[in-house]
């Protein structure tokens, strides 16, 4: 019993970061149409930031600040932002596809960089020496587990709160102008470019926190965390469950990170022996499968985008 | 500009002087075109397809780059403005296509365009709803469910919420059906009976040459002639060659 509950909770653990990672390029994507193809970069950034700022002195590279948690974490958040700062200055003159190829492009030259740069961040061995934060308190076990699920629960709810009342405000209203029509947004004297940077720098920092979360986590974060997969799982919570709309964002979150989880289960359990080496290709392939389903069949995601009711009842 | 010089001798809203512009450059599509908008007047420009209509509208708006010529209003050098300056100056601009936003409703537009503008924008949203009913019933509609008409119509309050002292119309009517292009063109017409100036271009040259002041008519990216659209109208030479002849006289 315990067993299960236990999994269940790493389960929403992860799914919940996850799903914060999903409002912040639901925000850039959903609301803006901003195409970020390089998600796993920002991801990245908070969650090395983070355990570089918080972590244990270490030797050959970066690290060792022993931050206070909430700064360290705060520190990964502002990576990610001043990346998408500069990434964003120069390619936010790009448009849909390019922008996506040029931010693919930054996300793999990150991976790159943490891979190769054992100076910056320990190269493939990655960043250790991260202790996460009221271990001391609260072990190692259950309770810990219970209690840092709890604390991503509440950040995801205010994450989802910030952008529900983001999305309703003037400002969110012109963010969909902007996605919708720049030309006809700037004759009515806004300037498209300051208000695309501003959403696409908002989105990263949200992906970075994902990212810090997630890093603290598993108080580990290597190359292998910042692989494109993760962009296409992250695009694809958002797909499937909704661009445009938060609540589809968490649960496309949810949903997807489900049939992952199942899905690897469900192959190891059941592919034949000399199948099993495969498994873990034949998830992306599912993953692959799902988008372009998704997009095929129902490109509004499963809760699409919320229209609004007319004075006279429902319209549309 | 000195009060006295206004007074004597009263400028021009819109001084467009050899102005030669293009997409790409070394490719320019006008070729040191000259215009004059006078306030409170309707400008028309017409002309053959790839006359340079639309690309003038676009230089004015300072959507494509300028290289030569100069380009004022009120004696102000807006030549290469940037397009998000353009309502700072007093210009609305109404692009042919996609001048709405169609996942908003009609008040989230309004109050849009309306927001930053000045003064008290609900009562300004009352007041430009009043001028267009078709409107004011739907205001909590999405805009993508408005009838071309409408969305013309929509694409003009938004125009008007900005304050404007004159609109760049780059071919309203292009789309609707006859009775809807006179009802907007219609409007247009009554616009400037408030002091708004407006610079229309149109393919619907009959309809349009009725209510303008003045017209000018361009080919291969070049002014041909200008005058008073009524005595354009009546000129059986340049009806022949610019109007369409016949075609012209029947409509």
């Amino acid at each position: 019993m315990i067993g299960t509950i236990s999994y269940l909770v790493f389960f929403a653990t992860t799914a919940s970061i996850l799903a914060i990672a999903v409002l912040g390029l639901n925000l850039q994507w959903g609301n803006t149409g901003l195409f970020n193809g390089g998600v796993v970069a920002f991801f990245g950034a908070g969650a090395y930031g983070t355990l570089i700022l918080g972590g244990t002195p270490q030797d050959g590279h970066l690290g060792g600040y022993g931050l206070f948690y909430p700064l360290a974490l705060l520190g990964g958040m502002i990576a990610a932002g001043l990346m998408a700062w500069v990434v964003g200055l120069l390619t936010l003159r790009l448009r849909h596809d390019y922008l996506a190829i040029a931010t693919f492009g930054v996300a793999v030259a990150f991976e790159n960089l943490m891979r190769n740069a054992e100076w910056l961040a320990g190269g493939a061995k990655g960043v250790r020496g991260f202790e996460r934060p009221l271990r001391d308190a609260l072990g190692d076990g259950f309770l810990y587990n219970i209690a840092f699920f709890f604390t991503v629960l509440i950040i995801l709810i205010a994450v989802y709160l910030f952008l529900e009342r983001l999305v309703a405000s003037p400002f969110g209203r012109l963010l969909r102008a902007i996605r919708e029509d720049e030309e006809a947004a700037a004759s009515l004297g806004k300037t498209p470019s300051r208000i695309r940077l501003t959403a696409f720098i908002t989105g990263s920092v949200i992906l970075g926190l994902a990212g810090g979360l997630y890093g603290t986590f598993y108080a580990f974060v290597s190359p292998q965390d910042v692989l494109p997969t993760l962009t296409f799982q992250i695009w694809a919570m958002l797909i499937v469950g909704g661009a445009g709309n938060n609540r589809g964002a968490v649960f496309g979150a949810f949903l997807i990170w489900g049939a992952w989880t199942a899905s690897g289960w469900a192959l190891s359990r059941f592919a034949p022996i000399e199948a099993q080496l495969y498994t873990g290709s034949m998830q992306f392939v599912l993953i692959g499968v799902v988008i372009v389903g998704m997009l095929m069949w129902r490109p509004q995601g499963l809760l699409p985008e919320r229209l609004v009711v007319s004075q006279r009842g429902s319209k549309e | 500009m000195p009060i006295w010089a206004h007074r004597s001798m009263p400028d021009p809203l819109l001084q467009v002087t050899g102005v030669t512009a293009g997409y790409v450059p070394d490719l320019p599509i006008l070729h040191g075109v000259s215009l004059t908008a006078e306030r409170g007047q309707i400008t028309l420009i017409i002309g053959p397809n790839g006359a340079g209509k639309s690309t003038l509208i676009k230089a004015i708006a300072g959507l494509i780059p300028v290289s030569a010529g100069r380009i004022a209003l009120e004696q102000q050098d807006v030549t290469h403005i940037r397009p998000d300056q353009l309502a700072a100056h007093g210009i609305a601009y109404v692009p042919q296509n996609d001048n709405i936003f169609r996942s908003l409703t009609i008040r989230q537009n309004l109050d849009l365009a309306l927001r930053r503008a000045g003064g008290d924008a609900t009562a300004r949203r009352d007041r430009l709803l009043a001028q267009f009913p078709a409107l004011d019933e739907k205001q909590r509609d999405k805009a993508g469910t408005l009838s071309g008409g409408q969305r013309q119509f929509l694409a003009i309050a938004m125009a008007l919420a900005t304050a404007p002292r004159l609109i760049l119309m780059d071919e309203p009517s292009a789309g609707l059906s006859p009775k809807a292009t006179a009802e907007v063109l219609d409007h247009a017409r009554r616009l400037t009976a408030d002091g708004v100036s407006i610079l229309l271009v149109e393919q619907n040259v009959s309809q349009a040459m009725k209510l303008a002041d003045h017209c000018y008519i361009l080919a291969e990216g070049r002014n041909q002639v200008d005058g008073p659209a009524a005595e354009l109208m009546g000129d059986k030479v340049v009806g022949e060659i610019y109007l369409g002849g016949r075609r012209m006289g029947a409509a």
